[in-house]
């Protein structure tokens, strides 16, 4: 495997301008003195309550995200590439899922398949000639990136439906403005907190009709729900109403709360709850998530649904290796942040280079998330790879392939002292109808394990705050 | 052929409801095999009928009706005229490309068993028309129309596979399963059947030949729907042609033909079954 870019540190063992002062700082505070306040910074994790759920864990209780009190720091000029690249990217995936909602010019251009949009699990019949608030749909998108060199980011995945891990960032921050206070005077940190503004704003904007202020909601699965804790630390920022399903109702094609006052009519709901459970009428009849009729007060075009209801058919990796074609054909631009090379093993020909290639690359699900489902070829051995390579020909459509990225690496603290560990970045790009808001950062997950390329959280990944100087 | 159809539908709920919302398709649109003449809905609850266009051009409405409910009864009432076509569907609204009917649903899952079944069929002639009366003939041989609720939970397509038995909704998830994993688009049909003065909900399939386009089968009957069938709605399973959408309570239907004016009293068969409360 190729050696990966340190992000502290350049090949030739120079301390990269950015993280200069940070360095200095490092080798001056003792090693029992960061233990220490990485302690610290778990006890007010513990105390605050940010854990999350591992889904099909045995016991599945709730265990905390480890969090790394290193900083991960960029550049304004960094940040200014990505920011650009990222508004570019979600303003097509917008153009994209209105375009297969109503005309399908893309499909009829031949430069997406048919079958990816209507065989695609995630295309909602029902959204087909549906016109939503604004044209937009994917109103908060978190889109993952890697990088890999001083110059070289790459989109590694597009999240259109419900991105969650906004509130680490936020969490993040704020423990270390209080663990490092000192740190912050040294650096000129572009804040974070503004995000939750940022966010009402957007909602707001969002509203199907104008004149009065708009009433927004979290639709929450709730308590159970993995991101329970995400649901409530918004609503409680954002100073809205956190409902489930039952608080909601449906007359005359309006969605109403139940309030102790009587009914309140809501006009934006920020929905954390997926597509399959938000109507019993319309979708999956079982669901007691949902509120009965929102798809009609939707349709009627009485309420936003934040993101709108059918994005996921832009965000799934097969589509994903679409996307430089996808923003070439809607904005007729080249796309400003490159895709991973992606070979998709539904064609013949890529499929025969991944068979051969199998211990060289990463194979993903098309419809997988969480890090399950893949394989990391260099890190397995033959017997998985063969056991794979069965999965892989018996169903190829339902797969990508990658080649192993050297992630870039940030300093992190593990058990013997500062070490390189690998890292991803999860901007969130707000879409409003006035503006597109993007706080500087996101959330920078890393691989804890020496070596490891795979940063969920679920898989062991933790979490550090993102630094974008401001100077 | 005239036919004249009234369709109810009750729904109960015990204990009663907070509130009731639900959603029915029950307004046939016309097509060449036919033309609707005269169409009226009604509840017997104080409730306003929101008409809506569902994603495949459906005639639907969606209601809520102020509880406690304890029940409500809607009736779809009208006459047509219709056509005998040899099951060529013509002049109907296409929302979608026929690929998009290759998507199959969780009713028409195909499962290993049903997909041994579709490749068995397969080996017919390569010709898309003589492959469908091929399954069709085929269906109609391993499972048996058991004329059971065409409405509410039709057996999956493995389901009618592995039982040898089905209402016509099952019926037709096998026969669109199939055709699917074919390679040919396939959806499902509602709709009535009125046979000498006698009228019942029935569901049915469409397949799409490219030299032909949607051509009907019914399956439990090993035909092409005749002048006797009226269509109503399309859809990808029965789920998303169901007559009433609601939530909870317990569904009772009945379907009759008649031939003066006004319909006669209620008395012909009717086809109870439960929905899960939630």
């Amino acid at each position: 495997m190729p050696h990966a870019f340190d992000e502290m540190s350049s090949t030739d063992g120079a301390i990269r301008p950015a993280y200069e002062t940070l360095k200095q700082w490092l080798a001056s505070v003792p090693q029992d003195v960061l233990d220490h306040r990485r302690k610290e910074a778990e006890f007010i994790f513990r105390r605050i309550g940010i854990t999350f759920a591992v889904y099909g864990e045995q016991n599945a209780q709730e265990r905390l995200i480890p969090f790394d009190i290193v900083p991960r720091i960029l550049t304004k000029e960094e940040w200014a590439r990505l920011s650009k690249g990222l508004e570019q990217r979600v303003k097509a995936l917008n153009l994209y899922i209105r375009d297969v909602y109503s005309k399908r010019d893309i499909l009829k251009a031949g430069v997406v398949p048919e079958e990816l949009v209507y065989q695609n699990p995630a295309f909602r019949p029902e959204m087909n000639g549906q016109r939503v608030p604004h044209d937009l749909y994917v109103h908060i998108a978190g889109i993952d990136i890697v990088r890999t060199g001083p110059d070289n980011f790459y989109v590694l995945e597009d999240n259109a439906r419900t991105p969650s891990g906004v509130s680490y960032m936020l969490e993040n921050r704020e423990i270390m403005l209080r663990l490092f206070p000192e740190l912050f005077s040294m650096h000129k940190v572009a804040p974070v907190e503004n995000y939750a503004d940022d966010l009402l704003a957007t909602l707001r904007s969002l509203s199907p009709h104008g004149g009065h202020e708009p009433n927004v909601a979290i639709l929450t699965p709730g308590i159970y729900n993995s991101a329970y804790y995400e649901h409530s630390f918004l609503a409680d920022k954002l100073g809205v109403d956190l409902v489930e399903g039952r608080d909601l109702f449906v007359k005359d094609e309006t969605v109403y709360m139940r309030t102790t006052e009587g009914p309140k009519r809501v006009d934006v709901i920020y929905r954390r709850l997926d597509d399959d459970f938000l109507d019993p009428l319309a979708f999956r009849r079982d669901s007691v998530l949902g509120v009965p009729g929102l798809m009609s007060a939707y349709q009627a075009g009485n309420v936003t649904l934040t993101n709108a209801v059918g994005t996921g058919v832009a965000d799934d990796k097969a589509v994903y290796s679409y996307m430089p074609d996808i923003i070439r054909f809607y904005l007729s631009e080249e796309p400003l942040l490159p895709n991973v090379p992606t070979w998709r093993c539904r064609e013949p020909d890529h499929l025969k280079y991944v068979l051969d290639h199998l211990p060289e690359l990463v194979v993903k699900e098309v419809h997988g998330s969480g890090g399950y489902g893949m394989l990391v070829g260099p890190a397995a051995d033959r017997a998985q790879i063969e056991k794979f390579r069965d999965k892989l020909k018996a169903d190829p459509a339902n797969f990508i392939a990658q080649p192993t990225l050297a992630l870039s690496t940030c300093p992190t603290l593990v058990e013997k002292g500062i070490a390189p560990r690998h890292v991803d970045l999860r901007p969130f790009i707000l879409s409003g109808s006035d503006k597109v808001r993007i706080v500087p950062g996101g959330l920078t997950r890393v691989a804890m394990k020496e070596g490891s390329l795979v940063v969920n959280s679920s898989q062991g990944g933790g979490t550090k705050d993102t630094w974008v100087l401001d100077a | 052929m005239r036919v004249r159809i009234r369709h109810e539908i009750t729904q109960t709920f015990e204990p009663a409801a907070r509130n009731a919302s639900a959603i029915v398709r029950l307004t046939p649109r016309g097509h060449e095999g036919q033309y609707v003449q005269r169409w009226t809905l009604d509840i017997d609850s104080d409730t306003r009928f929101h008409p809506q266009e569902d994603a495949f051009g459906n005639l639907c409405h969606a209601f809520t009706v102020d509880g406690p409910v304890t029940s409500f009864t809607i009736a779809a009432e009208g006459e047509m005229e219709t056509q005998d076509t040899t099951g060529i569907v013509r002049g109907t609204v296409e929302r979608f490309p026929p690929s998009l009917y290759l998507r199959q649903t969780d009713l028409t899952h195909p499962s290993e068993r049903v997909q041994a079944f579709a490749r068995e069929v397969r080996a017919q002639p390569d010709d898309p028309l003589a492959f469908l009366h091929a399954l069709m003939e085929r269906v109609h041989g391993d499972v048996a129309d058991a004329d059971g609720p065409a409405m509410g939970d039709p057996l999956t397509a493995e389901d009618a596979l592995e039982k040898g038995a089905a209402c016509s909704g099952g019926i037709a998830h096998l026969f669109t399963a199939a055709a699917r994993i074919s390679g040919v688009p396939a959806r499902h049909i509602s709709g009535y059947l009125a046979v000498d003065g006698e009228a019942a909900a029935r569901h049915w399939a469409e397949a799409h030949v490219p030299s032909i386009g949607w051509v009907a089968f019914d399956c439990g009957r090993n035909l092409c729907p005749t002048e006797d069938y009226v269509r109503l709605a399309v859809g990808l399973d029965a789920v998303g042609v169901a007559s009433l959408r609601g939530i909870g309570g317990d569904t009772r239907e009945q379907v009759v033909a008649f031939d003066g004016r006004n319909p006669p009293k209620p008395q012909a068969k009717s086809q109870s079954q439960t929905q899960g409360q939630n």
